[in-house]
């Protein structure tokens, strides 16, 4: 009791001295800062904090705690951030497994989770709930752009590839749902794994013509290492997850030319995005990943949000952030009935500047693109 | 399903099983001389990498960078032995575990702290890229035939370094009676410090040879340490023997259930279906065959003589 006293009064004092928001917001951002997976969590981290330094923000305190990939750790996390920080916002999980176990207690809680990673298909359909922004993308939405993309390129007989996970069944779901025709093979790998010989062989002997693949991280840059090496030239497709700027120097010049689907590039052609760019150069030394980009992006639909309505008031401050009245470094942005976004999907290509490799935008696969499960959803 | 694409997979699981035993090798050689269980191995693997992959980028030689693996990861190893592990040998596994499990902790936000979160580049040398044609109509990566080579060395290698030489004798006797041979003078701390600098150096080669086909980066050793736990107990805790024979029959079962199973599975649930059961079950496949294995024969398939 004294605690929540000495709480209140702490917020009141702190509200009479903010000017331009009505309440200090707290945010927990749980994600993936160790392992295999960091470097996209370090991306959405520093893209998030870059956003809150631009717009001189002090109101918004933010606690960052590693998941470490394990959806047991992010449990944890999420009941220490609600119940010992007291936080109003949780975002940053990176990984839809984890995303899967979090976000249902989450918004039971009456707390907001802002995803600016992952878009498990139950989230945007059946287990929608209004307190559960994705300002990323449903996990579909890139693969069924490469889907197109596969459509439109000709290709006759594709070999697919992804993790046996919830986002790497939405993957070739995604994909299967934008390209119709016959499939050389569909392989479910273990998440995790790092070594892709055994599926390498598959691809020699399958006769495809184009290969699609979704592994995020490390599995990423193994397998495209491991299919350069093995000299199969069979041409490659993937989502921009898998020639991420997170990924691309380690896979070095094995990724060359390779055409992948995102939302957003470092390229992008819009004022925001040129700003985030250049500033977050100068800020952390290196090329922002789409990673980056959504978490930059999330940070200013909250302080967009903040400025317009209490996050106490959780019918108006809901009410702002379906607005989703910030300037999205993806340039138009709005959000569909299911709190999930509806945004054009772009082709890129893997090209060298000096000696850095990076993505170029190249074409346009999809056009203010909208998930399908947004029906299934009853908010 | 053509022969080549079989040969292929028997390759790939020889390759993989061979990369097994180089990890387990060290990890059996440590828990039967001494007696101690340490987690720490697969961080061993990782410097491994690390140090190749630093070598490699600044000198641009592979085989540089492969020395330095070696180098690096035995003088960790010693610096473990010396520092830590010396003082767990008396103490029961529990004490062991949290220790080295403490260590893999160390070592992974050490190199977090040295390297950074992002993964490094590390690319086979250009002597062994490409495929060679092999009978049967396969193709095969010449790198990976490498590592199937060197991995037979090494298996031989230590076979006449444990049967032939004075240093094996004493490591037998080590693992049979430790206060007999240090009655009979010899200095059972050196022999210790040396035979985990051997292994932590064994799974420092394997770090920077897979380092190469995979991603470097940091707690890349731990999955493979679960592996070559597996290993080292459907081969007989203690044998190096066992943990070739467990390596290759691990490699093998991993690979092949991979490729097989999700064929089998599609042929009654439908393609998609069959894929997505197929994957999951391949995964538990080489704890199946653990737990069967441990059921008929529950000290391994070669128990060592104790």
């Amino acid at each position: 009791m004294k605690k929540i006293l000495a709480a209140s009064v702490l917020g009141l004092s702190l509200s009479a001295s903010g000017l331009a928001y009505a309440e200090p917001v707290k945010v927990g951002m749980i994600t993936t800062l160790s392992g295999g997976g960091a470097g996209l969590g370090v991306d959405v981290r520093d893209g998030f904090l870059l956003a809150l330094k631009q717009a001189g923000n002090t109101e918004i305190e933010v606690v960052v705690e590693d998941d470490a990939m394990k959806p047991e750790t992010a449990v944890q996390l999420a009941d220490k951030m609600i119940q010992s920080d007291q936080v109003d916002i949780l975002t940053g999980i990176i990984w839809s497994n984890l995303a899967m176990a979090v976000v249902p207690s989450v918004t039971a809680q009456d707390k907001f989770y802002l995803s600016p990673n992952a878009g498990p298909s139950p989230l945007a359909g059946a287990k929608c709930h209004k307190n559960y922004f994705n300002v990323a993308w449903q996990n579909d939405s890139l693969h069924e752009a490469a889907g197109a993309y596969a459509t439109k390129a000709g290709y006759k007989k594709p070999f697919i590839l992804a993790p046996n996970y919830p986002a790497g069944t939405d993957a070739l779901t995604g994909f299967k749902r934008f390209y119709t025709g016959e499939l050389a093979n569909e392989v479910y790998t273990k998440l995790g794994a790092t070594d892709y010989a055994a599926e390498i062989s598959q691809i020699r002997a399958s006769g495809a013509d184009a290969v699609y693949f979704f592994l995020p991280g490390g599995m990423g840059i193994a397998f495209m290492k491991q299919y350069a090496q093995s000299g199969v030239n069979i041409p490659v497709v993937g989502p921009a997850f898998s020639f991420s700027q997170d990924v691309l120097g380690a896979m070095g010049d094995a990724a060359l030319g390779v055409k992948n689907t995102a939302q957003w590039s470092p390229d992008l052609d819009n004022a925001t995005s040129k700003a985030f760019v250049e500033s977050f150069k100068a800020e952390y030394g290196r090329i922002p990943s789409l990673y980056a980009s959504q978490g930059f992006d999330t940070a200013n639909l909250i302080l967009s949000a903040a400025a317009k309505a209490s996050v106490k008031d959780a019918d108006a401050f809901r009410a702002a952030l379906e607005a989703a009245d910030f300037k999205s470094t993806r340039g138009d942005f709005k959000f569909a009935p299911n709190h999930h976004p509806i945004h054009d999907v772009y082709v890129r290509e893997v090209v060298k500047e000096g000696d850095v490799l990076t993505n170029k935008i190249v074409g346009v696969a999809l056009e203010d693109h909208q998930d399908v499960y947004a029906a299934e959803c009853k908010m | 399903m053509s022969t080549a694409l079989i040969i292929e997979q028997l390759l790939n699981g020889l390759q993989f099983g061979v990369m097994l035993f180089l990890m387990a090798a060290g990890l059996t050689l440590i828990f039967g001389v001494m007696g101690l269980i340490n987690l720490a191995h697969g961080s061993f693997y990782m410097i491994g990498a690390f140090a190749c992959a630093a070598v490699a980028a600044a000198t641009g030689s592979f085989w540089l960078g492969l020395a330095a693996s070696l180098a690096a990861a035995a003088a960790a190893g010693a610096l473990v032995e010396l520092a830590v592990i010396r003082r767990l040998y008396d103490r029961d596994h529990l004490d062991q575990v949290l220790a080295t499990f403490a260590l893999i902790l160390i070592f992974s936000e050490g190199t977090r702290w040295l390297f950074g979160s992002f993964p490094l580049y590390l690319d086979i040398p250009q002597v062994l890229s490409g495929a060679v044609d092999l009978p049967g109509g396969a193709r095969y990566q010449l790198y990976r035939l490498a590592i199937i080579g060197v991995g037979v060395l090494v298996a031989l290698g230590l076979y006449y370094l444990i049967a032939r030489t004075r240093l094996g004798m004493r490591i037998r006797a080590g693992q049979s009676d430790r206060e007999m041979i240090a009655a009979l003078g010899v200095d059972i701390g050196t022999l210790y410090t040396m035979v985990f600098a051997l292994g932590a150096a064994l799974a420092g080669l394997a770090g920077a040879l897979v380092g190469a086909l995979q991603s470097v980066q940091v707690g890349m050793g731990e999955p493979v340490l679960i592996l070559a736990f597996v290993v080292i107990v459907i081969g007989g805790i203690g044998s190096i023997k066992g943990a070739l024979v467990g390596a290759v029959l691990v490699g093998l079962t991993d690979t092949l259930g991979r490729f097989l199973l999700p064929k089998l599975f599609a042929a009654f649930l439908g393609p998609s279906e069959g894929a997505t059961v197929g994957a999951a079950l391949a995964s538990m496949l080489i704890y199946i065959v653990m737990a069967l294995i441990l059921a008929f024969r529950p000290k391994g398939l070669f128990p060592a003589t104790a």
